[in-house]
């Protein structure tokens, strides 16, 4: 039975999303319980998840894991989404998808992140992997009535079925070279003497690259993202990152540690191309959901810079990147929620024109946001970059801190090109004020975190530095 | 000494431009109190720095009001301290903004509080760049002023500003990218980023050329040292009178501070290697961007390339390292600060009346506005470094300093003064002397009372520093001897080293 309150966060959502669903059939006006419960649901879990004892345990027959990596992305996977969920909610309802469906498949999809996380063995994992994958696809295109949702979804679902199949086909290569789907037994097995089984690491790794969108294999990501409704662009582009950078964490630091020099320059590559790309494709762009996804791509280069330096404080570098992308991002997508005059919501870069005279808040807002995705000090933004530098620096990779300090560059030119429309140009239109609390007061906080981050860095390092892999 | 001074100095503006943020009510009552605030908290930070000055040690070389405070843990400190260098820097800092700050409610038309919170923040910053004894802490602050500065250009400018705005800020984020790299490295070599700790320390020499030439790209960039000038007249010509007045009277001057606090500091050896590229990079800069200001229409663009031409000097000045130089240039520095803020004004004084930057546009203006007249003159003539204003004093000793490092380099330099005399007596010609190109001139009025305030007490300081240096001199003066007696001592351990 001590199994059991090992993976009994698992256990109450799953037993919970599908009551919720039941629920929300029977009810009459089920939306608005629903709405609230699955925020409880999510509320309780973390609380499960954070009772959990603080002691590395393998469970069921090793194939799972509770450790302080998996916990702490977990606490953060649920804490976003509820973020996500509150800020989104107005939107929802306007555009009229605020569905029971909606909110269970986010708690199916949540499930599938939290397995993904704790999963010490490929079987696992896959099964997580396709409970998440196959969630999204869903939300993708949950605008049903819309062209570009449904392609959205279409084309997410295509794509990521090749992704995956690569990555099955790795994992039945690995499987076939050590004899075991366990992540220990593949570790003592797999050695620079089994080349043969390096080569399954490719697939495996250019599988994972899809799925948190790396160039060059983010080609969906920009569709997908302009496509779909925005309320789930805004989970795209933070929660599901916070799973896959964990399971890459754990893949290449368990099960591959002992072939690090083989896939150290594979994501070395990885993570230049996605800074490049980032920075340079994202300059053309004029809707700013697909700005946001192109930068989100370059973002996932930087932290990937940190998993590539293959030492404890790379690790620790990049989760301090992405929990910071994510402050920042939720914030982002707040400022896009807010884009609405009269029940229209706009995507259009130069929709914001003027923004500073219409809607001083929001424009300062905003402001202090793009300046610190584009890293400038003393925002929150240089930190995290600073870290995942410090990192590489450490480990005397120059060429990588160069490149990715010079696309830092590239990149704050189409950030303070949205600055520019918002401060620089004339105004239009003003934007409707919204009333909705959660939206606002998400806002603000994020806005407020980067701005006093500096203050106090060391809080966000403190709880980050208990993480460690070997 | 408890008392935080220098948190205290740094940190007023920003509570000052927090109070502003927050001001609610109808606009007119807002934009009167966010005047107030922005005077009260620059002008009380201007009396804290004067107090820090009369208790400011001159017979030490160690770093004073040393502040240090835990900050990111086990790596970095939030350490703060001064030297001789630093507190003229501060001195000049909490100078210019309140002047910036008058001269802005004087001709700024709209968005006065945003205006003020820029402002504000960016004399924050800048005060944090030359307060910071942690490299890190340091990188902040520089890279910080860039967000004010974008802003200030970029809402208030003229015409062509989002493409200036552009320019200065990708320009300088460049520059100071590379420094970035080097600072982190300096945390893996030598384990600290304590300025202290490493002014003490050698950083190995095989290290000191590469983090040399990092630092060297972001302050050459923020100096601007030629070719990396060519986003300084650009700047210079759509920011508001106000912003051009701090770009050019105190962010330029991080650079030089940067160069005598870290390149010369922290890397004697490169320093020492690198001489000659300085020495011919500011000679080119003397001669061509004078030249060059020579053939300008535009008098901001006139006083621009002028800018980069007296920093010409002040990098000649700091790479002499014969003590006269330093010391000039640190001088120069100061008075450029305080001649090139009251050029631009005076080009903003005429901007606001007639709304043109032409020199044709202007002429004979002395029937018509005779005390602008007087007081031009006097800016001009420190410009070109008459004797008996501040100006002179800095060349001066820089050329002398120099002359003992190497003739060719005083020779061709003092070209610069001669070119410096043509172009600045001949826009003054054009604009005061002359006929009335238009009839509309005529309308021109003189100097406000503000106005007047605020160009007589440069004009007063300029020529009391002119004839009276020494308070300034004295100032610097031992931090300045045991830099260069680092240096010295360094360099020849080195050439020890070699001869083993």
């Amino acid at each position: 039975m001590q199994i059991i309150t090992y993976i009994l966060p698992e256990i109450f959502l799953a037993i919970s999303s599908m009551f919720l669903l039941i629920l929300g059939v029977f009810l009459k006006r089920g939306i608005k319980v629903v709405n609230i419960l699955t925020i409880i649901t999510i509320v309780l879990t973390m609380a499960l998840i954070i009772t959990q004892s603080n002691e590395t345990i393998k469970v069921l027959n090793e194939s799972y894991i509770i450790d302080e990596l998996s916990k702490f992305m977990k606490v953060l996977t649920l804490l976003f989404t509820i973020f996500v969920l509150l800020s989104s909610k107005e939107y929802l309802k306007i555009n009229n998808i605020d569905k029971i469906e909606y909110q269970v498949i986010i708690l199916a999809a949540l499930l599938g992140m939290l397995i993904m996380i704790s999963s010490y063995d490929l079987i696992v994992f896959y099964l997580g992997l396709e409970l998440q994958s196959l969630c999204l696809y869903i939300l993708a295109s949950f605008k049903k009535n819309e062209e570009k949702s449904t392609e959205a979804g279409l084309k997410y679902f295509v794509l990521s079925s090749l992704a995956t199949g690569l990555l099955l086909y790795g994992f039945s290569l690995i499987y076939g070279f050590t004899g075991s789907t366990n992540f220990t037994i593949i570790s003592s097995n797999l050695n620079t003497n089994n080349m043969s089984a390096v080569f399954a690491i490719v697939f495996v790794i250019v599988g994972l690259a899809f799925k948190v969108s790396l160039a060059p294999f983010h080609m969906w990501t920009p569709d997908v993202y302009e496509g779909s409704p925005t309320s789930v662009t805004s989970f795209f582009t933070l929660i599901p990152k916070i799973a896959a950078l964990t399971v890459f964490i754990r893949f290449m630091y368990v099960p591959f540690q002992n072939v690090i020099n083989e896939w150290q320059s594979i994501v070395v590559f990885l993570a230049i191309a996605s800074m490049i790309l980032g920075s340079i494709a994202a300059i053309g762009q004029t809707n700013i959901k697909r700005l946001m996804a192109y930068s989100s791509i370059g973002h996932m280069g930087y932290a990937f810079a940190g998993i590539a330096t293959g030492t404890n404080s790379g690790i620790q570098s990049s989760i301090i990147y992405l929990v910071i992308y994510l402050v920042m991002n939720l914030g982002a997508f707040a400022c896009i929620f807010m884009m609405k005059r009269k029940n229209e919501f706009y995507e259009n870069i130069n929709d914001l024109s003027g923004l500073s005279k219409t809607n001083p808040i929001l424009a300062f807002n905003f402001l202090i946001i793009l300046f610190s995705l584009a890293g400038i000090p003393p925002l929150a933004g240089f930190f995290a970059k600073f870290y995942i530098f410090m990192a590489v620096i450490e480990s005397n990779m120059y060429p990588l801190a160069i490149i990715g300090l010079l696309t830092t560059v590239v990149s704050a030119f189409y950030y303070i090109r949205i600055i520019k429309v918002i401060y620089f140009d004339k105004p239009r239109k003003s934007f409707d004020s919204t009333y909705d609390w959660g939206l606002k007061t998400i806002l603000y906080g994020s806005c407020l975190l980067i701005l006093i981050y500096f203050i106090y860095p060391s809080m966000l390092i403190d709880v980050v530095s208990s993480i460690k892999i070997y | 000494m408890n008392f935080p001074i220098l948190s205290a100095i740094i940190f007023i503006p920003m509570f000052g431009a927090f109070f502003i943020l927050i001001t609610q009510g109808n606009e007119k009552n807002v934009e009167k109190n966010s005047r107030y605030v922005a005077i009260f908290s620059s002008s009380v930070n201007f009396f804290l720095s004067l107090f820090l000055w009369f208790n400011f040690d001159t017979q030490t070389s160690e770093f004073q009001f040393v502040e240090n405070k835990k900050w990111i843990d086990g790596f970095i400190n939030f350490q703060l301290g001064i030297d001789g260098i630093s507190m003229l820097f501060i001195l000049l800092t909490t100078f210019i903004t309140p002047i910036c700050i008058f001269s802005g409610i004087n001709s700024i038309k709209f968005k006065i509080k945003e205006f003020l919170i820029a402002i504000l923040v960016m004399e924050t910053l800048i005060l944090g760049v030359f307060c910071s004894l942690d490299l890190i802490v340091f990188y902040l602050f520089f890279e910080g002023c860039l967000i004010p500065m974008f802003l200030i250009i970029g809402i208030w400018g003229g015409e062509r500003k989002v493409y200036s705005a552009f320019k200065f800020f990708l320009y300088t984020l460049l520059g100071s990218v590379l420094m970035l790299i080097a600072i982190i490295s300096i945390y893996w070599i030598s384990g600290t980023t304590d300025v202290i700790k490493l002014l003490e320390i050698n950083i190995p020499t095989e290290y000191q050329f590469v983090l040399w030439l990092a630092f060297f790209s972001s302050f050459a960039v923020k100096m601007p040292m030629w070719p990396l000038h060519t986003w300084l007249p650009d700047a210079h010509v759509e920011a508001p009178t106000a912003g051009s007045v701090i770009l050019a009277a105190i962010l330029l001057k991080m650079a030089g501070y940067g160069f005598l606090r870290f390149s010369i500091g922290l890397f004697p050896i490169a320093s020492n290697y690198f001489t000659p590229l300085i020495f011919s990079l500011s000679i080119i800069a003397i001669i061509y961007t004078s030249l060059i200001a020579l053939m300008q229409n535009d008098m901001k663009k006139l006083i621009a390339y002028s800018s980069v031409a007296h920093m010409g000097f002040v990098t000649i000045g700091i790479f002499s390292l014969t003590k006269q130089a330093v010391e000039g240039s640190i001088f120069q520095m100061i008075s450029h600060g305080l001649i090139s803020a009251a050029l631009f004004l005076c080009v903003g004084v005429l901007y606001d009346r007639y709304h043109s930057r032409e020199i044709s546009s202007y002429g004979g203006l002395v029937s018509v506005m005779p005390k602008y007249a007087v007081l031009f003159m006097i800016f001009t003539l420190g410009a070109l470094g008459l004797p008996g204003t501040s100006g002179f004093v800095g060349e001066f000793l820089v050329l002398i300093g120099a002359f003992q490092k190497n003739i060719l380099v005083a020779v061709l330099a003092s070209i610069g003064i001669i070119l410096a005399a043509s172009y600045m007596l001949w826009l003054y010609k054009r604009i005061i002397f002359g006929k009335l190109p238009n009839v509309d001139l005529k309308e021109m009025k003189d100097l406000n009372n503000t106005e007047l305030l605020i160009l007589f007490s440069l004009a007063f300081l300029i020529l009391f520093f002119g004839f009276y240096p020494e308070p300034l001199l004295n100032t610097v003066d031992i931090t300045v001897s045991n830099l260069i007696d680092n240096y010295q001592l360094n360099l020849n351990s080195y050439m020890q080293e070699i001869k083993n």
